[in-house]
């Protein structure tokens, strides 16, 4: 049984099912065009990463992907997004559903000002979920989840805010998880961290690709080629290059790409 | 040479600020103790429990204080509700423009107004031509309109400092917009919001020029629990009407004076339930 589960477990790390498929996106802020001709296959239980200067689109692009865009005034876009198939932008798409499968993790650390516990059981109580005993169990996974149910188990109905940052992001993650998506979208979740923190949350990384499909966006090019299986690299709006991490930083294949991974700008 | 000069300068900057500060506790002090003074020696139980009676002799100010309490809670049972559902339309649902920097320099300049003006508009629109007379809903419907702007800014002030990072977070986990009002920014806001509404109980019971003529100056008891209903139809005046009344074409300055003890203490455990129930409701406090 537990032989058929790890093997399961492995062929679906090693095949590679499209979970996301973006074909032709453009995207305009008011006249401003923010994402240009954008496709790509976002695979399943890998770790893709975005990364390209600041202002290049990359957490822009990462949010079409759960439509946190629809809140920002004059966006249009057009193209198509679809998530195991289903186009996320059609007319008959629940955003709230939308997001119980793509879960969202901050550059900022923003746990909510109330304990740990109503924090984690904010999104299943979002979804309907009342039931004492279910949520206490969803509380108990998901921050095991985020590896930090030894740190707070004993702080569970202490404010979050009393975290220290590291711990505040692992928090939020464990919020993201506690709606059991299938996907984490995770905007530069260490760029407000130090360094131990921050590896704390790659080796986090790690673990969760073997349930979610992790998309993150970077602008730490180290980080990018130790998480990641997968990296796209942006340029104002546009894709430049996609592909296999360790392809995409060993060979370049675009001239810009190599500037900017030799670090001769950005 | 300099340098000497500099800190005689300086020496004589540092007693003038505290000269300046002196002078404005000294003032508050003296009017506190004048007050107390004159006033103490009419607080009696009977002053407090009774109704001023020609017949029984007897002068007290009982109906005017559950006259102050009515006009406080029919007033704010309207103007809370009105004020933060303005406050949270502003700043989360209006599209920033125009038509929202028009709303918000309405409620600044109508929170500028006189309120002797607001007096007036009430007695004339609420009393003649809406027939309501002089009663403790006119001048509720009155002071409606003048606190209105104090619980509007002050929500929408404490609805601005919560960070965007709150409101993301539960978009992102799926939550519709109403309920991350209702159970992030609510919460979030609520120290400001208390802020504004005791602000706004505090100008009710210094409130008289808008009284004067909108909720008149009966000071009887309601005859039973249930008159208490009737009595928001009737004409009633608060303690800041008997005052004015006391010290005026009444000539007795003593209950004036016992008066005004009581609007103190009212007004100083208003400012005491402040600071307590927004520390109470500071969410973003840590509590390790």
């Amino acid at each position: 049984m537990l032989q058929e589960i790890v093997t399961e477990m492995e062929r679906r790390i090693m095949a590679n099912n499209v979970k996301i498929k973006v074909e032709n996106l453009d995207l305009y802020y008011g006249d401003n065009h923010a994402l240009k001709n954008v496709s790509m296959d976002i695979y399943e239980n890998k770790i893709t990463a975005f990364i390209g200067p600041s202002g290049c689109g990359k957490s822009t692009f990462l949010k079409t992907l759960n439509r946190m865009n629809d809140l920002v005034e004059n966006v249009t876009i057009t193209g198509k997004v679809s998530l195991d198939s289903e186009d996320i932008y059609a007319q008959k798409v629940d955003v709230t559903q939308l997001r119980e499968h793509v879960g969202m993790v901050f550059q900022q650390p923003n746990p909510f000002p109330m304990s740990i516990y109503d924090n984690i059981a904010y999104g299943p109580r979002v979804h309907g979920i009342r039931d004492k005993h279910k949520l206490d169990q969803i509380v108990e996974e998901s921050l095991r989840g985020a590896a930090i149910f030894d740190e707070v188990k004993d702080r569970l109905k202490k404010s979050a805010l009393g975290l220290s940052g590291g711990q505040q992001q692992r928090i939020c993650i464990a919020r993201a998880l506690a709606v059991r998506p299938s996907v984490l979208l995770m905007d530069e979740p260490t760029s407000a961290l130090d360094p131990i923190s921050t590896s704390k949350i790659e080796d986090l990384m790690e673990e969760l690709k073997k349930q979610y499909t992790i998309v993150v966006v970077t602008h730490n090019m180290q980080q990018a080629l130790r998480v990641s299986d997968y990296t796209a690299f942006f340029l104002v709006g546009e894709c430049v290059e996609y592909g296999d991490t360790k392809t995409l930083f060993s060979y370049p294949q675009d001239k810009r790409t190599e500037d900017y991974i030799t670090g001769r700008f950005g | 040479m300099t340098k000497k000069k500099c800190r005689v300068s300086e020496l004589f900057l540092y007693g003038a600020i505290y000269l300046c500060a002196a002078v404005s506790i000294v003032l508050l002090a003296y009017i506190i103790i004048y007050v107390l003074q004159k006033g103490l020696k009419s607080i009696t139980p009977t002053f407090l429990t009774t109704v001023s009676s020609a017949r029984k002799g007897t002068v007290g100010i009982a109906g005017n204080i559950v006259n102050t309490i009515l006009i406080i809670l029919v007033t704010m049972l309207f103007a809370t509700p009105i004020g933060i559902g303005a406050a949270i339309y502003l700043n989360e649902y209006a599209k920033p423009g125009k038509l929202v920097s028009a709303i918000e320099f309405a409620t600044e300049t109508l929170s500028g107004i006189p309120s002797i003006i607001f007096g007036l508009f009430g007695m004339m629109f609420f009393g003649e031509t809406l027939g309501l007379g002089y009663s403790i809903l006119t001048g509720s419907l009155t002071l409606i309109l003048m606190v209105l702007p104090l619980i509007t800014r002050n929500t929408q002030e404490a609805l601005k400092t919560v960070p965007d990072g709150y409101r993301n977070g539960a978009i992102g986990l799926g939550a519709g917009k109403w309920y991350m009002i209702r159970t992030i920014l609510i919460p979030s806001a609520m120290p400001g919001i208390i802020t504004g509404v005791i602000l706004a109980i505090g100008r009710i019971v210094g409130e008289s020029a808008a009284l004067l003529f909108t909720a008149g100056s009966a000071k009887l008891l309601p005859k039973s629990f249930l008159g208490i209903f009737d009595k928001i139809f009737q004409s009633g005046g608060t303690l800041t009407i008997q005052l004015y009344l006391s010290a005026t074409s009444e000539g007795d300055f003593d209950s004036a004076f016992g008066i005004a003890v009581v609007l103190l203490v009212i007004v100083f455990a208003i400012n005491l339930i402040t600071k307590k129930l927004t520390r109470r409701f500071d969410v973003t406090r840590n509590s390790n």
